[in-house]
């Protein structure tokens, strides 16, 4: 079961065949809205989508580190991540429809 | 940013399109998204991100409230990895 990988090419060909527009402009609206999504995290905003779940931001501080494989010490820098914590339909679609 | 703020920057950008429309868009987007991951497939963004599903096995729980053991059975919960590109321009790349 476990097998597909769906790239771009996908959820454009699904917003091709939903609304009717060109293949191109398709494309183009869903490297959009993967643009506004990076910009806002990029400006440090959360990105909260309902339904489907929230985005957030995160500041992370210096820390030492240590190569597993010889020991040494490496200095982390502090840095930014980025979380997403899905929202409880797309947690309840998920677990429906991986259950056997 | 909030779902409606996302959808009237993608409107205010294509003028001929209708705001229900866009809405569509951006609904068709996410939707299969979610159901790309209730098929138990992943979805890779190259350069943004990629979602997959994570199996979490059964395992025994504990009400903490009552302390009581409660099974609790294997699930399948949605995971999202950073991709490389959004994760240097966080950090200033």
């Amino acid at each position: 079961m476990m097998g597909k990988t769906l790239t771009r090419m996908d959820l454009s060909e699904a917003v091709f065949s939903e609304v009717g527009l060109s293949r191109n402009e398709s494309a183009e609206l869903v490297e959009s809205v993967l643009k506004h999504l990076s910009d806002a995290l990029v400006a440090g905003e959360n990105v909260k989508i309902s339904s489907f779940g929230t985005f957030s931001v995160r500041n992370k501080n210096a820390r030492i580190g240590r190569n597993p494989k010889t020991g040494e010490e490496v200095p982390i820098l502090p840095r930014r991540v980025l979380t997403f914590r899905p929202s409880h339909l797309m947690k309840e679609r998920v677990a429906a429809g991986n259950r056997r | 940013m909030i779902r409606s703020e996302l959808v009237q920057k993608i409107a205010d950008e294509n003028p001929h399109l209708y705001q229900r429309d866009v809405e569509r868009i951006v609904s068709t987007i996410f939707d299969s998204i979610t159901q790309a991951m209730a098929d138990g497939n992943r979805v890779e963004l190259r350069g943004f991100g990629a979602f997959s599903v994570k199996k979490r096995d059964a395992r025994t729980g504990r009400n903490p409230r009552t302390g009581e053991s409660v099974a609790v059975e294997e699930k399948h919960v949605p995971f999202f990895k950073t991709g490389k590109l959004l994760r240097d321009r966080l950090n200033g790349g």
